[in-house]
């Protein structure tokens, strides 16, 4: 039997985080992506674009995620394509991140006053300007320390897309576990790593918070 | 190659899927409770305890908000019998739940009681209240009736948290949905189900949350 050290334990952990950190930023870039995507139809002049975007964000909204990424991977063989933990887990999560922050940011467009669309409106601007240079910016910009809030809730998901099969931290964890026996250090270790990861964030959301509401 | 949906198996699944969202439901109520009740006293022991309590709690609530609930459910079910307490799976997915939701909800509590203006305990207070009836019947009644929303909101949010006590062999739900697949090899088609399930669950419990609270708290709350 093979013995591993504190530091062997630490060291596989470490790089199966590697894995955490990556899916973490490919979900939150592809969900800002699609999310902004179907920000334009939530915040459509039509009526229905407007309803079918709030039934997407309700959807993944009210469902578990673990039961999205279930679908996700024995959905997409039906499509043709071929199962792979990896994809599962990134379309998975990034659909998932997509309806998230398309309602944040839709929260951030209601709270700019009427004003400022019929002020780009007199300047001749058209509606896609309207979005591109007065708009978007401004609900951007109120919107920060929720969509870093969500970051945090997104790295944290990706614990789940260990269930689905994908070699990340929590995988790693179930199978240095089942080879020493230390479930105490093991989790406690990974814990310890995915606080490492949010902490920092959660702070920086939280100073946003506070600089927003001292405005 | 084509595949063609197949809900055939649904017809004698019915039992195990109402069986496993009982205890889905059975689960987020006694969290609920349990939740609630702890986050009161958690966010009150935050501002009226002594330091080191403070700090505690402080601390407790951070450490949750920064770890996914999976790994506190791992670090629950694997993790604390080394220390020689063993718990049943639905014991420590309860224990789990409970705790993930008040670190959440003590913030939500916690953000009420700062939201009753002042007056109203010194007002209680002069007219003869003990400290703890101004807490339990003025501020308190107030405060949740200001937080009512978000504490729904947190309350549908471990629901659909609670697809990954499955991993810890609690019958619920999701776990029933693992079973039913295994059975009938429809994978797609049993997961689409329980989210339906699912959404129909998160739907009904919001409603119910809403109309309750009306009826508790009285109106103005959404």
């Amino acid at each position: 039997m093979i013995e591993f050290t504190f530091w062997d334990i630490l060291r596989n952990l470490l790089l199966a985080a590697r894995w955490t950190v990556l899916l973490s930023l490919a979900a939150f870039v592809g969900g800002a992506l699609v999310g902004l995507v179907v920000l334009f139809f939530r915040i459509a002049k039509n009526k229905w674009s407007r309803r079918i975007a709030s039934g997407y964000i309700a959807l993944f909204q009210g469902t578990p995620l673990l039961m999205q990424l279930f679908l996700m991977f024995f959905g997409l063989p039906m499509l043709g394509l071929r199962i792979e933990p990896w994809t599962a887990a990134a379309l998975g999560l990034t659909f998932f991140a997509s309806a998230y922050l398309a309602e944040i940011w839709r929260s951030g467009v209601a709270a700019l006053p009427q004003g400022q669309w019929d002020a780009g409106a007199s300047l001749g601007l058209h509606y896609l300007q309207e979005l591109r240079l007065i708009i978007l910016p401004q609900a951007f910009s109120i919107t920060r320390a929720p969509t870093v809030g969500f970051l945090v809730q997104l790295i944290k998901s990706t614990a789940l897309t260990s269930i689905i099969g994908f070699e990340e931290l929590v995988r790693a964890s179930n199978a240095i576990n089942n080879a020493t026996f230390e479930p105490f250090k093991v989790y406690g270790l990974v814990a310890l790593i995915f606080f490492v990861m949010c902490f920092p964030l959660t702070q920086y959301a939280r100073t946003l918070e506070q600089r927003a509401a001292a405005h | 190659m084509g595949y063609s949906l197949d809900f055939g198996w649904l017809a004698g699944a019915v039992g195990a899927i109402a069986r496993g969202a009982a205890t889905t439901i059975l689960l987020i109520v006694v969290t609920t409770f349990v939740g609630t009740l702890l986050s009161v006293l958690g966010a009150a022991g935050r501002r009226n305890g002594p330091l080191l309590l403070k700090r505690a709690i402080g601390v407790y609530v951070e450490v949750m908000r920064n770890t996914p609930f999976l790994v506190q459910l791992f670090f629950i079910f694997f993790g604390l019998p080394s220390l020689g307490i063993r718990l049943d799976p639905i014991l420590a997915a309860m224990l789990a739940m409970t705790l993930n939701m008040a670190a959440y909800t003590i913030e939500i509590v916690g953000a009420g009681l700062d939201a009753v203006p002042r007056g109203q305990t010194e007002a209680a207070l002069a007219l003869g209240l003990r400290p703890r009836q101004v807490f339990v019947k003025i501020v308190l009644p107030q405060a949740l009736k200001v937080i009512y929303p978000a504490l729904t909101s947190q309350v549908v949010i471990m629901m659909l948290e609670s697809a990954v006590v499955s991993q810890i062999a609690v019958r619920e739900l999701t776990y029933e949905a693992d079973m039913l697949q295994a059975r009938t090899f429809r994978a797609f088609e049993t997961y689409f189900v329980v989210t339906m399930v699912y959404l129909a669950l998160s739907m009904g419990l919001r409603r119910l949350l809403v109309s309750g609270g009306r009826q508790v708290l009285g109106a103005g709350v959404s």
